[in-house]
């Protein structure tokens, strides 16, 4: 069976510097959550970057859906049915909340169904719903985490990439985002979840992958390697 | 106190001028960190269609408004088009110049064209009936250029706000990154700031050759750098910032203009640049501006 999602052999420079060295990663079918850990630098974000268009590797495929990732625009990619919630969140902070949802629907055109996804969006999100008309920077980090999932959540995705959504939050933040990710998981929405924390990404994943400078050098079934002793050690400090 | 009131409205008039083109400037610096150094030029180039259209085709000022804008707005997109597109991911510098070298270019070309000797505009602001408000007489036309740029301005702030395309354009000056993974079709919206920028310069260009009636290849040159000026006060890259700033700038040069002796009146054009250094150095991102570290 073909993949829904494959990276094959990916490789960035960033002038001189090699950042990302020949990874290949899978998604194997929709429904999947997949998870993709490391610590800071190890090269999550370039290629959660080279994903939606932003930066184009030197070399390596990234194919959804049997589509080309690399040969389409940036700004064509969401329409493929591929949505990210980015690092550092990247809401617009001058508009309001709910100018923030309308445009992660940008590239929707039937104002009407629009209009009833907001209202449901703003419904699940109650906190969201208070602060509709706030501009968008006076949320604190946790209401902005969730105004940047809400906001991906509005293109109706196929494959929704989360890069750190659990940073800089607050522990009870963090479960509440996780909570938050695996109830989309089980309305079916297909997830690669990149993180840094990593025994919060292996306990709701199915299967995950480890980076370190720019190498995969673990992966398996997420369960399982919260079990293997060299894991544990290595990234989870037990 | 007549005087001063006076001196106020038209202060208010010159600024309503700065203002709009002062919006050109920063819109276009918002979404793309340009100084388009060519955009007093478009002002100067909708002079000279607004006053074709009147004197060779015989049009009323209206109608040939309307056209010149039209024409301006073609210009402004092609502009983008041909000179700075390619350029969006070229040092900032390099776009510098190549701004500097477009408003060379237009002004060359028109005085090549259409000779640099003064045209003088058939209307004039003579020809609208003169305001008696108590001790207070003033032209109509200067309450008609405030109300024109106000009500430009308005249905602008509208647009940014209520209009999805206006928000998008607020998303790609914010972050562009951001605004690519919405899907917004970042180049569309470059094409339609330029346009947006190059109607008001339009605008601005009806509004000014009335009061100045005198159309040279150079004459967007002043006007251009005061509304620049007026967009580094005011905060660049932010609307309301650059309509603070024609305002205020619009005001500072007609009251010095007004109150200091005759014999230094040219001092008026450097009390601006003066204004200019110390809010710079007070506020460095300009009187509405946050002073933000880049993000990278």
């Amino acid at each position: 069976m073909k993949n829904l999602f494959a990276i094959r052999d990916l490789h960035v420079f960033y002038g001189p510097i090699h950042a990302i060295k020949g990874i290949s990663l899978e998604i194997k079918e929709e429904g999947e959550l997949v998870s993709l850990i490391g610590a800071n630098g190890a090269g999550k974000t370039t290629i959660m970057h080279c994903i939606s268009g932003l930066l184009r590797p030197r070399q390596g495929q990234i194919v959804y859906n049997g589509l080309d990732l690399l040969k389409v625009k940036p700004e064509d990619i969401l329409a493929t049915g591929l949505a990210q919630v980015p690092e550092g969140r990247r809401i617009f902070t001058r508009l309001s909340v709910e100018d923030n949802l309308e445009m992660g629907a940008y590239t929707r055109t039937k104002k009407s169904e629009v209009k009833r996804d907001i209202r449901e969006i703003l419904e699940r999100f109650p906190r969201l719903s208070e602060r509709r008309n706030q501009p968008a920077g006076t949320l604190s980090g946790g209401e902005q985490q969730m105004l940047a999932i809400a906001r991906a959540l509005m293109s109706r995705p196929k494959l929704l990439l989360m890069d750190e959504p659990s940073m800089g939050l607050a522990p009870l933040l963090v479960k509440e985002v996780f909570d938050l990710i695996q109830e989309l998981r089980s309305e079916g929405t297909t997830i690669l979840l990149v993180e840094q924390n990593a025994r919060m990404a292996l306990s709701i994943a199915d299967r995950a992958y480890v980076l370190e400078t720019g190498r995969i050098v673990h992966e398996g079934i997420a369960s399982e390697m919260l079990e293997d002793e060299r894991i544990r050690e290595a990234y989870l400090g037990t | 106190m007549t005087y001063f009131i006076l001196q106020f409205l038209n202060g208010l008039q010159i600024g309503a001028i700065y203002a709009l083109v002062a919006l050109g400037y920063t819109m276009v610096y918002g979404i793309i960190k340009l100084i388009n150094f060519a955009h007093g030029e478009i002002m100067m180039t909708a002079a000279y269609f607004i006053y074709f259209f009147m004197t060779l085709l015989d049009l009323p000022y209206f109608l040939a408004v309307i056209l010149a804008i039209v024409f301006s707005v073609v210009l402004g997109v092609l502009i983008e088009r041909i000179a700075y597109r390619r350029l969006r991911n070229a040092s900032r510098l390099s776009a510098l110049i190549t701004a500097i070298a477009v408003s060379l270019f237009l002004q060359t070309l028109y005085a090549i064209l259409f000779t640099p000797d003064p045209r003088a505009f058939p209307l004039t602001a003579s020809s609208f009936p003169v305001l008696e408000i108590g001790e207070i007489t003033l032209s109509s036309w200067t309450l008609i250029t405030i109300v024109v740029a106000v009500i430009v301005m308005i249905l602008l702030q509208l647009f940014v706000t209520r209009h999805k395309a206006g928000k998008a354009m607020l998303v790609v000056s914010e972050d562009l990154k951001g605004a690519y993974l919405m899907g917004i079709k970042v180049d569309r919206i470059v094409s339609m700031t330029f346009a947006i920028g190059s109607a008001l310069a339009a605008i601005a260009a009806a509004l000014y050759i009335v009061s100045y009636p005198q159309i040279t290849p150079y004459m967007g040159a002043l006007p251009g750098i005061k509304a620049f000026i007026a967009a580094v006060l005011g905060g660049i890259g932010l609307i309301p910032g650059a309509m603070l700033g024609g305002f205020l700038l619009g005001l500072v040069e007609t009251m010095t203009r007004a109150y200091i002796p005759s014999s230094v009146a040219q001092l008026s054009e450097g009390i601006v640049f003066v204004i200019l250094i110390l809010v710079l150095l007070l506020k460095p991102a300009g009187l509405l501006g946050k002073s933000e570290r880049e993000k990278v």
